[in-house]
């Protein structure tokens, strides 16, 4: 009998594209999670061997950070109750800030009295420390929902105001130029041309100010010390009691709330303007 | 247009007495070393830009203007790129998609309607380009440099494609370039600029019928011309217009 033909082998050589970025990908998370361990390492380091026992409540290791403040169901209802009240405002207050925005940074494009009438005092509202604000507007209002969600519009307008702006600014003279020649009026303008032309720099803008937006929902709920608690009156309280588990749980919550915030916005920025804007950005560094 | 000037607001003049005038169906270049005051030309024409002395009478109701740039939409596919100009001018929607499918046809991109310009090389977008302009039926055609960027190969490969377009309808152009075999390739006359500020220092008609081939560049003849729109392109500005020998 004779032996079977050989059967090539195929195989993929180790250097082909598809492996290397099937590698890549795999390998993306790598850095991100070193550093993760890195700052853990660093953590209980402080926390065991740094301080003796009677000052580890300075610095709770992790583990007993997540066993007080998310295991023990006592502790987390009102953390998790905080966190909805205050996801609740930042949403809010969000979408507040990115009409008044949107609207605000359109007319400044429009004309040049409504940019130089506005713009400095948008400028002024930015530079504000909430802190000054959060008495008046306390004053005015009462401490309850209301006045938290003017806190964060105030905290969250200007990034949308700005990116809106610019964003609007970004078609260039020659498309410009067309849209002139076959007379376009200024409505046509707006919504074919400028735009679309300002979504890249626009949903950044809204990226930053949904961030900045949970900051100024926990920020002000910590200066109004009054109303339902959200999770600024809940650090406030925790910090009193010198309860550091449930300080850093509550902290840990509301950065958790600002990254979702980020990265609902990042896949936004992706379905958007992927397919045209981003592909120019893949340069290799 | 007669003594036509344009002075900006700083105080250069970028273009001053220029005379020139264009028939129906011809197809006229304007050569001149860069910085010239060319591009202000054409957007005195299209009405972009006014002129600040002279005056100038141009039918602009079928105008079409090809820029530099293709200043295409980068967000919009090569089909709704094409469409845009129809669809400022309010042409309706069947009728938009008939005169799209026509253009992208003649230009050589029915394969790539549904691309972003990102995807496409220098020359498919300046076509995807020339046919936004086309869609609409320009009688008047103006065209700013359009292959100043693309690589040499495919600036005569897109000049014999704008030849035979000039030869199978009834356009009237206006080129403008820096390229002298260009300019003597393309058109029936050719106006030659002085630097800023650009007046137009000579004339030179071009004998060749259309069609061209695309050997004509190779003849005997077409040197000649080159050759005498070159010298007039040496002439110092002052020296106004005598054309040498």
């Amino acid at each position: 009998m004779t032996a079977p033909p050989e059967v090539a082998a195929v195989t993929v050589p180790a250097s082909s594209p598809r492996v290397r970025a099937a590698r890549g990908r795999l390998a993306r998370p790598v850095p991100p999670l070193v550093t993760f361990a890195v700052f853990l390492g660093l953590w209980y380091l402080v926390s065991d061997v740094v301080l003796d026992t009677d000052r580890r409540f300075l610095l709770p290791p992790p583990d007993r950070v997540v066993t007080v403040a998310f295991l023990d169901p006592v502790n987390r209802a009102p953390l998790l109750r905080g966190l909805a009240l205050s996801a609740a405002i930042a949403a809010i207050g969000f979408v507040i800030a990115a009409l008044i925005g949107v609207a605000l940074g359109t007319a400044m494009s429009q004309a040049r009295w409504v940019e130089r009438s506005l713009y400095p005092y948008a400028v002024l509202l930015q530079c504000v420390p909430t802190l000054a604000l959060v008495p008046v507007i306390g004053f005015w209002f009462d401490f309850g929902f209301a006045s938290r969600v003017i806190v964060t519009v105030i905290v969250a307008l200007f990034p949308v105001i700005s990116a809106t702006l610019f964003g609007l600014q970004s078609a260039d003279r020659g498309q410009h130029d067309l849209f002139t020649l076959h007379g376009a009026g200024r409505l046509t303008r707006l919504v074919k041309l400028q735009f679309p032309a300002a979504m890249p720099a626009l949903l950044t803008g809204l990226q930053v100010s949904a961030t900045l937006a949970v900051v100024g929902s926990v920020v002000g709920d910590f200066f109004f010390k009054q109303g339902a608690p959200g999770i600024g009156v809940l650090i406030d309280l925790y910090r009193a009691r010198l309860q550091t588990e449930r300080l850093l749980g509550a902290a840990l919550l509301a950065c958790l709330l600002g990254v979702a915030a980020f990265g609902l916005f990042g896949l936004a920025i992706r379905l958007v303007t992927g397919g045209w804007y981003g592909s120019s950005l893949d340069r290799p560094r | 247009m007669s003594g036509v000037g344009r002075t900006f607001a700083d105080g250069t003049a970028a273009v001053a007495g220029l005379d020139l005038r264009v028939r129906r169906g011809e197809f006229v270049t304007v050569v001149g070393p860069s910085g010239c005051g060319k591009s202000t030309l054409l957007r005195l024409v299209s009405g972009l830009d006014a002129p600040t002395d002279g005056t100038m009478r141009v039918a602009r109701d079928r105008l079409g203007y090809v820029f530099q740039d293709p200043t295409l939409l980068p967000w919009r596919s090569v089909r709704r790129n094409v469409e845009l100009l129809a669809e400022l001018e309010g042409v309706p929607r069947a009728e938009r998609r008939r005169r799209v499918d026509r253009v992208l046809e003649l230009v050589g991109l029915d394969g790539f309607a549904a691309a972003r310009p990102a995807a496409l090389s220098g020359g498919m977008r300046m076509r995807a380009s020339l046919a936004r302009s086309l869609v609409l039926d320009p009688e008047l055609f103006l065209l700013d440099e359009p292959f100043g960027a693309l690589d040499e190969l495919t600036r005569e490969r897109m000049n014999d494609e704008l030849v035979a377009l000039f030869t199978d309808r009834a356009l009237t152009v206006l080129f403008v370039t820096h390229s002298v075999a260009e300019a003597v390739f393309l058109s029936s006359r050719v106006m030659v600029m002085s630097p800023r500020p650009g007046r137009i220092v000579g004339e030179v008609s071009v004998p060749f019928p259309y069609p061209r081939p695309p050997s004509l560049r190779f003849e005997p003849e077409f040197g000649r011309v080159a050759a005498r729109i070159s010298a007039l392109l040496r002439v110092p500005a002052r020296a106004g217009w005598e054309i040498p020998a």
